[in-house]
């Protein structure tokens, strides 16, 4: 039986008199597809800042286990550490590409920056490895030199993409991946999405208020409401049997195109 | 050849399902009552039964899609029984890429991506290699009587018939040993109704073990080794 790459323990979190996360404990397995869905304000945003580092829980613990198998406690290490966990292991997939993306670097400078980071310094082979990436993401190689500003808000998209996989992460965190994309181009999107993690064995925790999103991309899935987990389990379980009055109310709110 | 005499690949016993409905006062609907239904390799099972007996919630239930509230859902994967009324998550999505097939009435998909993608990506999961992959969609919706030219386009324009064919394509070229099918000719042609006979025996000629909802009795005379009744919850507790 294989172990969980990252587990939550009893995390718990409190804005003044909300409480932001209430008893929450989940389990992520290499190459799974996790989805955390609930309407806003229901903790699941906090929850992803919480479980990669970025917010300190009041108690509870997030673990991570490295690919030798070590536990590592992420909000006992220090912040070098976490850098450098962010840099390696770990990727982040913003919902606003801009605030991932150095925007006066080009396109294949964003690219090539998290190689660098990781040590690699030749630069033909960083710019070999950016033009590949900016095919897999579909964005045309004669792109490589021009500046983030000049591309569309999917083009954006997909270059954070291309930046955050480069480096071969083994756990993506997205938060609202297709959030501001029109729909024509949040098809696409997902579709790329869905192959690359595929075909790359990632482990994604992704949070989305769109549950149409959640079904097409995660194997399983997590309801959030006020802080707590109130529902979990196989996506098309969940969404298609939800047993819970609030997972209920969650699905039969959907409008049918 | 596989031993065709047949051994269970699917085996059920009290299988208790019930809804509850909790924006509507918490009114319980009891579904299914004691469902006790074994399916061997090379036979095909139909459920029959008046509409509201649950065929479909026992489908769905089959496959992990609902979730029982008592009772046992064995499979036959890898050797080995998987109980899917308790199996983590992680557990059913293997048992699916793997050992148990569904056709379900609707198709259900990311949009704009072709057709031949889809059908074909139903054997990419399961390890095979792209280009291979392609080549048998292509030959098995050919065979579905779907035209070339469509296999490009995204089926979201797709008529109902066409869209269920790319859904048979795609459940039956991943070859799983076991088979559910709900309704899968309801909006098919005779001669599309022929093609569905053909591949339905073809796989129970390799062993598969299938189970189908199936309305139209011409289809259903020719599938079918034997029928399994379902009598509404409500009354076979009366």
């Amino acid at each position: 039986m294989t172990l969980p790459l990252l587990e939550a323990h009893d995390l718990q979190l409190q804005f003044g008199s909300i409480r932001a996360l209430d008893h929450v404990s989940m389990a992520l397995w290499p190459g799974e597809v996790l989805a955390i869905v609930g309407e806003s304000g229901s903790g699941k945003t906090t929850l992803l800042k919480v479980l990669s580092g970025s917010d300190k829980p009041d108690a509870g613990q997030v673990l991570y286990r490295d690919p030798e198998l070590a536990l590592h406690d992420v909000h006992a290490m220090g912040a070098p550490q976490l850098r450098a966990l962010h840099r390696s292991d770990w990727g982040f997939v913003q919902q606003n590409p801009r605030d991932a993306l150095r925007m006066g670097v080009s396109a294949g400078g964003n690219v090539g920056e998290r190689l660098m980071a990781q040590g690699d310094r030749n630069y033909g082979n960083i710019r070999q490895v950016a033009l590949d990436w900016l095919a897999q993401v579909e964005i045309d190689g004669r792109r490589i030199d021009d500046l983030p500003r000049t591309f569309s808000g999917g083009m954006l998209q997909r270059l954070q993409i291309a930046r955050t996989l480069a480096t071969h992460p083994r756990l993506v965190f997205m938060d609202e991946p297709t959030g501001g994309l029109d729909v024509s181009v949040q098809a696409k999107l997902l579709d790329l999405i869905r192959s690359l993690v595929s075909r790359l064995g990632l482990a994604v925790i992704l949070v989305t208020h769109d549950i149409a999103v959640a079904r097409l991309l995660a194997g399983r899935i997590l309801v959030m409401r006020r802080g707590q987990v109130v529902e979990t389990g196989l996506t098309d379980q969940v969404l298609d049997d939800p047993q819970h009055p609030y997972t209920q109310l969650l699905v039969s709110s959907v409008l049918q195109a | 050849m596989m031993n065709t005499a047949g051994h269970p690949m699917l085996k059920t016993h009290g299988v208790h399902k019930s809804f509850t409905l909790h924006l509507q006062g918490g009114t319980t609907m009891p579904v299914l009552e004691n469902v006790e239904l074994t399916v061997n390799s090379g036979e095909c099972v139909v459920l029959s039964g008046p509409s509201g007996a649950g065929k479909s919630t026992l489908m769905r239930s089959l496959y992990g899609n609902y979730r029982v509230g008592e009772g046992s859902i064995l499979i036959r994967h890898q050797d080995s029984w998987v109980d899917l009324a308790t199996a983590d998550p992680r557990s059913i999505l293997a048992v699916r890429r793997d050992t148990l097939g569904y056709v379900s009435q609707f198709l259900r998909v990311v949009p704009r991506v072709p057709t031949i993608e889809i059908v074909a990506e139903a054997l990419t999961l399961r390890g095979a290699d792209h280009a291979e992959a392609v080549t048998r969609a292509r030959t098995l919706l050919l065979r579905l009587n779907l035209p070339e030219r469509l296999h490009n386009l995204p089926p979201a324009t797709f008529s109902g018939g066409e869209q269920q064919r790319v859904n048979l394509a795609r459940g039956f070229i991943g070859g799983h040993p076991i088979l559910l099918l709900d309704e899968p000719t309801a909006s098919l042609d005779a001669i599309n109704r022929d093609a569905v006979v053909g591949l339905v025996a073809e796989a129970k000629a390799a062993g598969t073990a299938i189970l189908g909802i199936v309305h139209d009795l011409p289809t259903r005379d020719a599938i079918a080794d034997r029928l399994f009744k379902l009598y509404p919850a409500q009354m076979a507790a009366a």
